[in-house]
């Protein structure tokens, strides 16, 4: 009876919040449909870091997204406002064959690049190329994830064909990556790595400067092909340290910063600027995750790395650490709340994720004792940043203790982090996830063998979350996907080779002038302002 | 009439200890030496006088304000800020105490060995102190820690230490090699010279100890100076990591961000150091004063 009460009270909690979600939404979205967007004025927003180079194909920084999206079109995009379905960019139009294989896109006549010259297939096919084949010299960082594609085809100018070596159940959403900048087939012909220090493209915005340690800024692109827009004359990237944005948002000197800020500097502008701001929240699609090196002692061992992540509790410290921390949400390796992750009742059932903390540690101390590992002491490899490393750090090693593990602390600069796990040098580090979007062929890399996945730095060599992995990529029924994607979870958790600790939480501030910005889960998306536009 | 006969009677006056005679002529720097002495015996013995683990985290006590349970509240992980104020004086005194001690036995050997050696030798060692010294004492220090990255040895950065001590070596070896001119000077030094004496043997056993009112001087300002030092790495992130309780790092980090809704996060280490780096100042000059030949007329 208790159980039912407490069910229907969870249940009539859970409605209220959904109704609470859609009139805020559907208020949301009517005051906006209410608002006719404004033309003109400058945006400003802050970014924390700068872009080492102009070429979208081969960077992965929101710091290198955010300043250089809007001077790009994509072939497809994530619909910002009701993520994660896809829309077409350049694309009008697509079809998909019955087997899967071929994808057409019809593209959008009459788009220009910003000296004037015609988009067409040819482009398409040409950015795409450089992406999947890339010639000597050039970075593709994304290569990957279109090893599937076995020719790219322009039967016309308006028309492109990807045709597939075999099914890829994520092809059309990678093709909505926003790394994907279509470049123009000509500058490339004359110079593949024309785009590492030219700006060209047919976005809503012509590039105008960018001032190394200063400012990056873009110019109303008249020529757009979506007519109308974009509402704003122009941006300016302002590049500023992370502690000095909280001021300049309070004082008005940026409009926006669009990463996100951590609950205490949210709060602070909040407080600071009143009603001049606006806070958008959502849960985040980056983790921190925890890699044991299994290639060393003890953790060459399942039961040990097992032992350690039964250790945590995570649902004890997602509530206290969301109130100082981005981090937040209890999830397996997919994103809390999409569809395809594992529900809390698939969750709790996991190694490490029980709700009985004091069973779990239990059955992590028999665990090491049958390993024959007493009095641990190892080293945890950490970034030297606060937000949210140092925080997931100290959580860490003090949920350890509660064990009898003694860890030291080894914070390091990004540079000499990234170093100590490439090259193994390290017990146990925190890492982190951070995808455009959710989709498990993208979510899953940290957790595949390192020789077909470099960035799991643990040295797992599993053939079985391999082929798992393989398969559910190969699977395009969404049921039998998501039956693949938590076997695939339950062997990860099981091995513990990398375990989540927690998910992240985003909160973007901006002024309340911006309007017509949508929040995505991902802070690599819908960047390319053309939506965007200035109250006053 | 009588006669006494005998030796007159004399009356020895009694003579204080060093201690309390310093207490005596140096009631401030006094105050310094029991505040440090407090200092030691906390850390010594902080398993004792701490209320709690300093790594002890309790979330149901995130940002405590100071209460009975919690005298100086908890921080962002609801840990004891007395627990980790009181642990942090291990910190502080270690690193203060062996950077300013490696930095003065070897500043004092090389201010001592220039002047004794003089010539070329002193111009060598003299223009190599005038560079050290050119640099300020934090940013030296900031460039050593950053270069040689950490290795922690017994829970002790050892390279935090090294990166403390070399901004003092040429500040300890200018005072001593003018200490040590002076004696050079002397005849004993001479007669140790014309007894066919080693160098090594003059400098270590004859000059050295005629120069250690100084340099003693130097030692106690230098700890001082060394837990602002060490507190200002760590503050920067690059002393002391999370969890270990330093003052200097409880002051940076979650305090940057919470030190308006709870103050008590940032006030408590803040005056730990204040307390530690007067404590170690009012003795020093005490110390000063009180060696001095000079002030004793």
């Amino acid at each position: 009876m208790g159980i039912l009460h407490r069910t229907g009270r969870l249940a009539a909690l859970a409605t209220t919040g959904l109704a609470t979600t859609a009139l805020t939404l559907g208020l949301a979205t009517a005051a906006g449909a209410a608002e006719t967007p404004r033309r003109g004025g400058t945006l400003t927003f802050a970014v924390t870091a700068e872009p080492p180079n102009y070429d979208c194909h081969a960077n992965t920084s929101f710091a290198f997204i955010h300043p250089v999206a809007p001077h790009y079109s994509l072939l497809l995009k994530f619909d910002p406002a009701n993520y994660p379905k896809i829309t077409g960019d350049l694309a009008e139009s697509w079809t998909v064959s019955d087997d899967g294989l071929t994808f057409t896109f019809k593209l959008h006549p009459n788009v220009k690049f910003h000296d004037g010259s015609a988009l067409t297939a040819r482009d398409v096919k040409a950015s795409y190329e450089r992406i999947i084949n890339p010639p000597k010299g050039v970075v593709s960082a994304r290569q990957a994830t279109f090893d599937a594609v076995a020719s790219v085809e322009t039967p016309d100018p308006q028309t492109v064909v990807f045709k597939l070596k075999g099914a890829d159940a994520s092809f059309l959403a990678n093709l909505a990556s926003p790394w994907n900048c279509v470049y123009s087939a000509d500058k490339l012909a004359a110079d593949p790595k024309f785009p590492e220090k030219n700006v060209m493209g047919s976005g809503p915005f012509k590039f105008g400067e960018h001032v190394s340690g200063s400012h990056w800024t873009g110019q109303r692109f008249d020529g757009y092909f979506r007519q109308g827009e974009p509402y704003l004359d122009g941006f300016r990237a302002v590049f500023m340290s992370s502690s000095a944005v909280t001021n300049a948002l309070q004082g008005g000197q940026v409009q926006a910063e669009f990463r996100g800020l951590a609950p205490a500097d949210r709060d602070r502008v909040k407080n600071g600027a009143g009603d001049k701001v606006q806070v958008h929240e959502a849960p985040w699609l980056a983790s921190l995750i925890l890699v044991f090196n299994a290639k060393k002692k003890p953790f060459d061992d399942p039961r040990v790395r097992r032992a350690l992540s039964l250790a945590i509790d995570r649902w004890q410290a997602s509530t206290a650490l969301a109130k100082i921390s981005i981090l937040g949400p209890v999830g397996g390796i997919l994103r809390p709340g999409y569809e395809l992750a594992a529900s809390e009742a698939e969750l709790t059932k996991m190694p490490g994720f029980g709700k009985d903390i004091k069973a779990a540690r239990d059955e992590a101390m028999l665990l090491l004792r049958e390993a024959g590992v007493t009095g641990l002491t190892v080293n945890l490899t950490n970034r030297n940043v606060n937000m949210p490393y140092t925080i997931g750090g100290v959580y860490v090693i003090d949920q350890l203790r509660q064990i009898g593990v003694t860890v030291k602390h080894e914070q390091l600069e990004t540079k000499l982090w990234q170093s100590a796990m490439s090259s193994g040098n390290y017990d146990m580090a925190i890492d982190f996830t951070g995808d455009f979007m959710d989709d498990p062929s993208l979510n899953l890399t940290k957790y595949l063998s390192t020789e077909i996945s470099p960035v799991n730095y643990s040295g797992q060599a599993d053939p079985l979350l391999d082929k798992l992995y393989a398969q559910q990529r190969g699977e395009t029924d969404k049921a039998k996907r998501a039956q693949l994607v938590r076997e695939f979870e339950r062997r990860a958790m099981e091995q513990a080779y990398v375990v989540p600790i927690l998910w992240w939480n985003r909160s973007v501030v901006l002024s309340t002038d911006v309007k017509g910005w949508e929040m995505t889960p991902s802070h690599y998306l819908n960047q390319d302002l053309a939506d965007v536009w200035l109250a006053k | 009439m009588t006669t006494v006969t005998g030796p007159i009677p004399y009356r020895i006056p009694k003579r204080r200890g060093p201690v309390l005679t310093f207490i005596v002529q140096q009631p401030l720097g006094a105050i310094g030496l029991v505040a440090i002495v407090a200092m030691v015996l906390a850390s010594v013995f902080a398993e004792v006088v701490a209320p709690y683990d300093p790594l002890e985290v309790n979330y149901a006590a995130i940002l405590a304000a100071p209460s009975a349970d919690y005298w100086f509240g908890t921080d962002a992980f609801g840990r004891d800020i007395l627990s980790r104020v009181i642990y942090g004086a291990r910190t502080a005194l270690a690193v203060g105490v062996l950077s300013s001690l490696i930095g003065c036995v070897l500043g004092t050997l090389l201010g001592t060995a220039s002047a004794y050696f003089g010539s070329t030798t002193d111009l060598v060692i003299q223009r190599f102190v005038d560079i050290m010294l050119a640099f300020p004492i934090v940013v030296l220090a900031l460039v050593v820690v950053a270069a040689l990255g950490k290795n922690v040895i017994g829970g002790i950065d050892v390279n935090l230490i090294i990166a403390i001590s070399i901004p003092i070596v040429p500040k300890v070896a200018r005072v001593a090699r003018s200490a040590a001119l002076s004696v050079r000077q002397m005849p004993y030094i001479d007669a140790a010279r014309a007894a066919g004496f080693s160098h090594s043997r003059i400098v270590m056993r004859h000059m050295i100890p005629n120069i250690m009112a100084p340099v003693l001087i130097l030692f106690t300002a230098f700890i001082a100076q060394a837990i602002l030092l060490e507190a200002s790495l760590s503050f920067l992130g690059l002393g002391v990591t999370e969890p270990t309780a330093a003052w200097g790092l409880m002051l940076s980090g979650n305090s940057a961000d919470f030190y308006e809704q709870a103050p008590w996060v940032i006030i408590f280490p803040g005056l730990a150091i204040s307390f530690a780096v007067f404590a170690f100042n009012l003795f020093g000059d005490s110390l000063r004063d009180w060696l001095d030949p000079k002030l004793k007329i």
